[in-house]
């Protein structure tokens, strides 16, 4: 397992020095600099700027030089506010947007798996059809339009929760955390339920109920630890994709995290905050896969024997 | 299902509110003004940042030899007590306050500002703004590295004066002197911290930052807060009644609005426009709009046929119908341009002329004889709905009154720049806020080969008016000159001016003496709360 563990890791070198690479070559290839502003500058400033950034010179010794700093942990200096570092405003945000990120996700499961499981053991009936109709809708909705419509009725006509924030107001976590975390809740209760009627038609489901145990107890016990594979599966992409797609709620809750920094840069092209936030959400997307498929492989030892971790 | 309601009735119920007192209601007792203010300020370093944001927040953390006077427009005494100007109107003797401090308790030198002034004007640091002190004698040539002595431009301190020697009379040049890029820094804090150049330089960090303004850094939460207390050491302490303000980087315009509306905030500095028309009705009081001193026009690439055909530019100008964009589509009391500068009816207000008159056009585009069936003309823009619902209606009216054919090219912000700078576009949607309010800072751009020119239009004779109006002392004569100038512009049409710009935005009632000015500025110290 270890071993599997540590080739994994091994595999992060190339995929992240491909996506250095590649970004910095879009990145320069887009039209437009980092200096170029409505009032224009003069030649004699643009030069000066260039080659304060290092911009003057011939792009594989940037990308040579990017490397080597960002090797020492040095991910250089932002474009778009001067005086200040990549890792420095990355670091400002990444802890709320983790948090954001966890909530939500404790969210979506709480609310997913106990919808699926409730849809799934009454297939067909009311308590199938009202969790699933309404977990489409989850998934249907975006969260541009859930955050403010929760916003106008819980902030502004019943005025319970705070409209705007992260931890500085009690309650203000509530919506952010519902509207990230909604839309994962809906694909969770789909999965889950599509897991646990998989689960429940086999056999040995209909020996715990023949030996006469009761049903919870073949739910939680039996049932659940199989069916709620997929949902264990989904779960790193799960957190990558809720991280990445954290800027929206950001934006909309006016939360301090790192999501609105990983948009506003590709605006900005403030190149090297846009290779510092790639490489992170690369980073990140491989280390929750990475982990999700540890937990799968745990919960489901044939994946351990068929390279699961592969 | 319902353990997850009932989980969350519990939330709800544990976070709600105690009382219906808003935290504006709260903060205004404690004298706090809480502002939205636009996008994260990329820093606080008046020699570097460029932007409306920072200008908010440098108003409050640091001061100029002046003040701007949000009353007129024009200039009351700030580090500076007084001032004389000779008779020619080159040299200018400002006496500083000897109560004028830093934050650190040391007094505000005019050595400072001939340092600072030197800083914005090295070329190493790359500032942006440096050529707002082109006015200065040598000041250009310094900046772009013609003379590299910096005792030759035309700056200097004099025992407790600073005695500043000017290129031309400008007698414009005491507002130039409110704009944050003529402010001070304290020497010895960024030599400290990075030197004078550097642009990594770490004063501005709240645990090294000295400034001389009303109100010191407290606090500085990257996209959350930045937080500014009272100044006790500030000269102006008497009549300042504000003990602190809260800077929000609010970028999204309906959070805000929200914000705004729960009670979150004194100011929604912009407001959604679909929602004017209803704020004028339900928000009488707090919905706020004035004239603001910038003109939304069309620039046109002359170094392009047909565009370089005089007749053809006036053809276009005349097939469009200002009043109907004005009041259909932007809905927000915007005036209609007759100039490119805004008019102001108590100073410079230019006897210029944009009529709409479709037949005329069309006898124009009949005299420089271009062929509707040539390739379609492009309209460039960036990405926004407000920019596309004129530019569609300008299609269609060029279109209808013309006949011709235009296609619209909407593209992000960096790449329309980058496009305009290089001159591949036919017509460019644009937009210029004056710096400081003189007509200067609209005409002086349309200057052969002025890098905001960028419609390669070049008129010698507009030139020399320009040139002329610099050395003139008399703000009439000055005056008569730019308008003479105006009329080449509107006459020849490189730009296409359509409205003039308004600040619409939201105040809560409980800000007191708030004034509405064309350059929107209210320094802090003036405003009180209820």
């Amino acid at each position: 397992m270890i071993q599997l563990i540590l080739k994994r890791l091994f595999t992060y070198i190339p995929v992240l020095l491909v996506v250095v690479i590649i970004t910095f070559l879009m990145i320069h290839a887009a039209p437009g600099g980092p200096f170029d502003a409505e009032r224009v500058a003069s030649p004699e400033i643009i030069e000066k700027l260039n080659e304060a950034y290092n911009l003057d010179k011939p792009i594989h010794v940037q990308i040579y030089n990017y490397l080597f700093n960002a090797i020492q942990g040095d991910f250089g200096p932002s474009f778009k506010y001067p005086g200040r570092t990549v890792t420095e405003l990355i670091m400002s945000g990444l802890p709320t947007t983790i948090e954001l990120a966890i909530y939500s996700i404790f969210f979506a499961i709480f609310l997913g798996v106990i919808s699926g499981l409730v849809a799934s053991l009454n297939p067909g009936k009311i308590l199938d059809i009202v969790p699933m109709s309404i977990s489409l809708l989850g998934i249907c909705i975006p969260s541009i339009i859930l955050g403010p419509v929760l916003v106008l009725i819980f902030g502004i006509w019943y005025e319970v929760l705070p409209v705007y924030g992260w931890g500085d107001n009690p309650g203000d976590k509530i919506l952010p955390t519902i509207t990230l975390g909604t839309a994962y809740a809906a694909i969770f209760a789909r999965l889950t339920r599509g897991g646990m009627l998989e689960i429940l038609g086999q056999d040995y489901i209909r020996t715990a109920r023949a030996k006469g145990l009761s049903e919870i107890r073949i739910v939680i016990v039996h049932a659940l630890r199989g069916g709620i594979l997929p949902v264990i599966s989904f779960l790193g992409p799960a957190i990558a994709g809720l991280l990445a797609g954290s800027f929206v709620v950001e934006t909309i809750f006016q939360i301090n995290g790192v999501g609105r920094f990983y948009v506003q840069a590709a605006f900005n092209r403030d190149y090297t905050m846009i290779l510092g936030t790639s490489i992170l959400f690369t980073f990140m997307t491989l280390t929750f896969v990475l982990i999700s498929d540890i937990v799968a492989s745990f919960l489901n030892p044939t994946l351990r024997d068929s390279g699961g971790l592969e | 299902m319902r353990i997850f309601f009932v989980v969350f009735i519990f939330l709800i119920s544990c976070s709600g509110k105690d009382d219906t007192a808003s935290k504006v209601d709260i903060f205004s007792q404690q004298g706090i003004l809480l502002l939205g203010n636009g996008t994260e300020p990329s820093g606080i370093d008046p020699h570097i940042v460029t932007g409306v944001p920072e200008h908010k927040i440098l108003l409050a953390l640091l001061e100029g030899l002046v003040i701007f006077n949000p009353k007129n427009n024009g200039v009351l005494p700030g580090v500076a007590s007084d001032w004389g100007i000779s008779k020619d109107g080159l040299i200018y003797t400002f006496t500083f306050n000897p109560d004028a401090k830093w934050t650190n308790g040391e007094i505000v030198k005019p050595e400072h500002f001939v340092y600072s002034w030197e800083r914005i004007l090295s070329p190493e640091l790359g500032a942006q703004y440096a050529d707002m002190l082109y006015v200065v004698k040598n000041a250009e040539s310094f900046h772009k590295g013609k003379i590299k002595d910096f005792n030759q431009v035309g700056v200097s301190a004099f025992e407790n004066k600073l005695v500043v020697t000017l290129e031309n009379p400008t007698p414009y040049f005491l507002n130039i002197l409110t704009h944050y890029s003529t402010w001070p820094v304290h020497p010895e804090t960024v030599e400290k911290f990075g030197g004078m150049t550097s642009r990594n330089n770490q004063w501005t960090r709240v645990n090294n930052f000295i400034g001389n303004g009303p109100f010191k850094l407290d606090s500085w939460e990257i996209n959350k807060s930045l937080k500014v207390s009272r100044n006790d050491l500030y000269w102006g302490n008497d009549t300042n009644k504000i003990n602190g303000i809260e800077f929000l980087p609010i970028d999204n315009e309906l959070t805000q609005d929200r914000l705004f509306r729960s009670g979150g905030i004194h100011l929604a500095n912009t407001v959604p426009t679909e929602k004017i028309k209803r704020y004028r009705e339900e928000r009488p009081n707090q919905l706020i709009e004035h004239n603001y001193f910038g003109t939304y026009y069309y620039r046109i690439n002359t170094n392009k046929y047909p565009l370089n055909d005089v007749n053809f530019r006036r053809a276009l100008s005349l097939s469009i119908d200002r009043d109907l964009i004005v009041k259909s589509i932007l809905k927000g009391n915007q005036k209609v341009s007759y100039s490119f500068t805004p008019p102001d009816e108590n100073s410079y207000n230019p006897n210029t002329k944009l009529e709409f008159n479709p037949a005329k056009a069309k006898l124009l585009l009949k005299e420089s004889g271009y062929d509707t069936n040539n390739l379609p003309l492009e309209v460039l823009y960036n990405t926004s709905e407000g920019h596309q619902k004129i530019a569609q209606a300008i299609q269609e009216m060029w279109k209808k009154y013309l006949g011709l054919n235009v296609v619209l090219t909407n593209v992000d912000w960096k790449v329309y720049l980058a496009r305009e700078t290089q001159g591949e576009f036919d017509i460019s949607r644009a937009g210029w806020i004056g710096d400081y309010p003189d007509p200067f800072t609209f005409l002086d751009m349309m200057v052969t080969d002025r890098g905001n020119n960028k419609t390669g239009w070049s008129n010698s004779s507009y030139d020399e008016i320009l040139n002329n109006a610099a050395s003139k002392i008399s703000t009439k004569q000055r005056y008569e000159l730019y308008e003479e100038a105006e009329k080449i512009l509107i006459d020849e049409l490189p730009v296409i001016p359509l409205y003039t710009y308004t600040r619409t935005y939201l105040l809560s009632e409980r800000v007191q003496n708030w004034q509405n000015n064309i350059l929107d500025t209210n320094p802090y110290q003036f405003l009180s709360l209820e």
